[in-house]
């Protein structure tokens, strides 16, 4: 068959430049098509409309004394509230940032001194830390002992990171809304 | 699959379809007329055991299936009711249970028999690499059978491997938010993790043809780990080595079925039958005992981005074996040091194994002053150090033996073997 008829290969430059063209923008034109044909099949799995409609919740803080906490759910993870001690505050102002991992001065980790809001995730695999645990009185996480301070700091362990801060807002004194 | 087919289709419609589709031909030459090294020992039997394990996996996990809701709030229930209520369902969900630990354990010895013969080396290597593919997806697809119970060990489980994919540079978060699809573990994960522990089984099933088709065209290894070069040194796959292997899996089945009926739990862990709680980690989270070596070396490196690279990196790194190993001289019976490394690497795989399932911090073995931590990092180095610098290096120094001339003469003798040449000649002529 194709092997028995030999084309004239009209090599002519011209024509040459003109058929690459056509290929290039054939093959580009196709692979866009078929970029924007994949899109939705992957973007299917990204958090739908009802995952993030919970996005934000209000919490009632009036009940949390110093030295308690409160773990709230929120987007599926748990928020520590922690209304502080003095003497957590004072621990967490008198660590030199020189000795943190992740160096974040205690006003950066709380709007209120004595309220601590954060994302009680650790930041090495997403175990939950235990509260008022560790060799730096703050959270422990049990499962590759990673250390955190009172201002939910890491100090010792795999993990890489502080704990996270999440969006948050007082309403009221007593009234906070996360996210 | 590479002509060694002695089908001839005896009926009219056997012929009919052969000269359309030869495909009885095709497995004929596979499982029946496919000849193997005569001397083939019983490490040779695991590769038909896995195969077996597959089958039980995809028949049980199709049934569970019809009972089955992949939703955070009706999973937990669903296995339970599995368990209580559907008829059987008790015996099915253990076989499945404890079929992916046997499978596991099939596979394992499969992989270190290949090793110990060196089954990698040219011309097999793409044999091997499809074997590791398997070996890759059947991790996924267990990883994700895990979770469907809805479990303490479920959701921290999957919680701490999904977290692994953070380390990637840039978009770590963005592929962690899609594997999710939400902003933590949720019902959205279990859903697509259901969908995906049913599609991979049948991918998994796609390569074990290739597999077997890459192992046809080279033919098996065997434990001399030279190549058969007579007849004399074959025998046919049917019905000499189908009996054995069936033979291998009778016994397999009764220890599966020995943990089925009289220890379903044994290989699991207790915290699974509490429902999740995305508010509690466990005090102790373990992942399945077939992933614990890997989950020490994570454990052993104290940077988050290096410990999961690690980890990835163990597993991969097996892939690239038949170019790490420098040695021409494939059987750990004429590789003298190297047999004394390969159970070294063997005894260390199941000291990881040990050492991911205990608090780092403890001492080792109750010896004080030595914690699990220390001990963890000696074997990864052992680990890592056995493919990078002990494969390559001991192929250029290490002395072997000699090799024997053939098969047979190995197994017959020289004299034997000739002896019993003359005889398959004379029987040759007589059937002329
Ligand atoms: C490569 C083969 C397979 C492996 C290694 C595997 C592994 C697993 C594992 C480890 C579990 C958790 C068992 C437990 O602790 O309860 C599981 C559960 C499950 N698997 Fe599979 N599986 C395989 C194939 C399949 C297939 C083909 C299906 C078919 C749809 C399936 C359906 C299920 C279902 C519905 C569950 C949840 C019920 C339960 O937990 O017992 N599996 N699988
Ligand atoms: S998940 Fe917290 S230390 Fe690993």
């Amino acid at each position: 068959m194709a092997d028995s008829v030999k084309l004239e290969e009209p090599n002519t430059g011209v024509e040459q430049g003109r058929r690459d063209f056509l290929y290039i923008a054939t093959g580009a034109f196709g692979a866009l098509g078929v970029g924007v044909g994949v899109w939705p099949l992957i973007d299917q799995m990204n958090p739908d409309a009802s995952v993030k409609a919970l996005a934000s919740i209000e919490v009632d803080i009036s009940t949390v004394g110093e030295g308690e906490s409160l773990t709230v759910n929120w987007r599926g993870k748990p928020v520590f509230i922690r209304h502080r001690t003095a003497a957590e505050i004072q621990a967490s102002v008198d660590t030199p940032l020189s000795e943190l991992k992740d160096p974040q001065t205690d006003a950066e980790r709380a709007e209120k001194p004595e309220w601590l809001i954060m994302v009680g995730v650790c930041t090495h695999l997403g175990c939950i830390p235990l509260g008022e645990a560790g060799e730096y009185n703050g959270w422990f996480c049990p499962c590759h002992n990673s250390a955190y301070d009172t201002a939910g700091r890491i100090r010792k362990g795999p993990a890489p990171l502080n704990m996270e801060i999440p969006e948050y807002e007082f309403l009221s004194d007593t009234k906070i809304k996360i996210g | 699959m590479s002509g060694h087919s002695t089908y001839v289709p005896k009926s009219n419609a056997g012929k009919w379809l052969e000269e359309r589709l030869p495909i009885i031909s095709l497995m004929h030459s596979a499982a029946v007329s496919m000849p193997n090294p005569r001397n083939l020992n019983y490490w040779w039997v695991f590769g038909g055991i896995a195969m077996f394990m597959l089958i039980v996996q995809i028949v049980t996990g199709i049934i569970l299936a019809m009972h089955y809701t992949p939703h955070a709030s009706m999973a937990f229930n669903s296995v339970e009711h599995i368990m209580r209520d559907v008829n059987w369902g008790w015996m099915l969900r253990y076989t499945h249970s404890n079929g992916a630990s046997m499978f596991f354990i099939a596979v394992y010895i499969h992989i270190l028999r290949g090793m110990y013969y060196g089954s990698y080396k040219a011309p097999r290597e793409v044999l091997w690499l499809l074997g590791m593919l398997i070996y890759l997806l059947m991790m996924a697809t267990g990883f994700m059978g895990y979770v469907l119970p809805w479990g303490q060990m479920s959701f921290w489980g999957a919680t701490v491997i999904t977290n692994f994919f953070e380390v990637v540079p840039f978009i770590g978060d963005d592929i962690r938010t899609l594997l999710w699809g939400g902003f933590a573990v949720d019902s959205p994960t279990l859903n697509r993790f259901f969908s995906l522990h049913y599609l991979l089984p049948f991918v998994i099933l796609g390569v074990v043809v290739l597999h077997i088709w890459a192992l046809h065209v080279p033919g098996s290894n065997n434990p001399l780990g030279i190549e058969p070069k007579t007849k004399q040194d074959t025998m046919s796959f049917h019905p000499y080595f189908t009996m054995k292997d069936l033979y291998a899996i009778v016994l397999f089945a009764i220890l599966l079925f020995y943990f089925v009926f009289f220890n379903p739990n044994f290989m699991g862990h207790p915290d699974n039958y509490i429902p999740a709680n995305s508010l509690v980690t466990p005090a102790h989270i373990v992942p399945e005992w077939y992933y614990l070596p890997f989950y020490a070396i994570v454990r052993a490196i104290p940077d988050k981005a290096l410990g999961v690279a690690g980890m990835f990196g163990a597993i991969l790194i097996m892939f690239v074996v038949p170019w790490l190993d420098t040695s021409k001289v494939r059987s750990a019976k004429f590789r003298p040091a190297y047999r004394i490394f390969f159970w070294i690497f063997v005894v260390n795989g199941l000291l990881l194994g040990y050492l991911g399932q205990v608090n780092t911090t403890d001492d080792f073995l109750g010896i004080h002053g030595i914690t699990n931590l220390l001990i963890s990092r000696v074997g990864t180095i052992y680990y890592f150090g056995f493919f990078v610098v002990i494969l390559p290096v001991l192929g250029l120094i290490e002395k072997t033996k000699p090799l024997p001339n053939s098969i047979s003469e190995a197994v017959l003798g020289v004299e034997g073997a000739a002896e019993e040449a003359a005889e398959m000649a004379v029987a040759t002529k007589a059937k002329a």
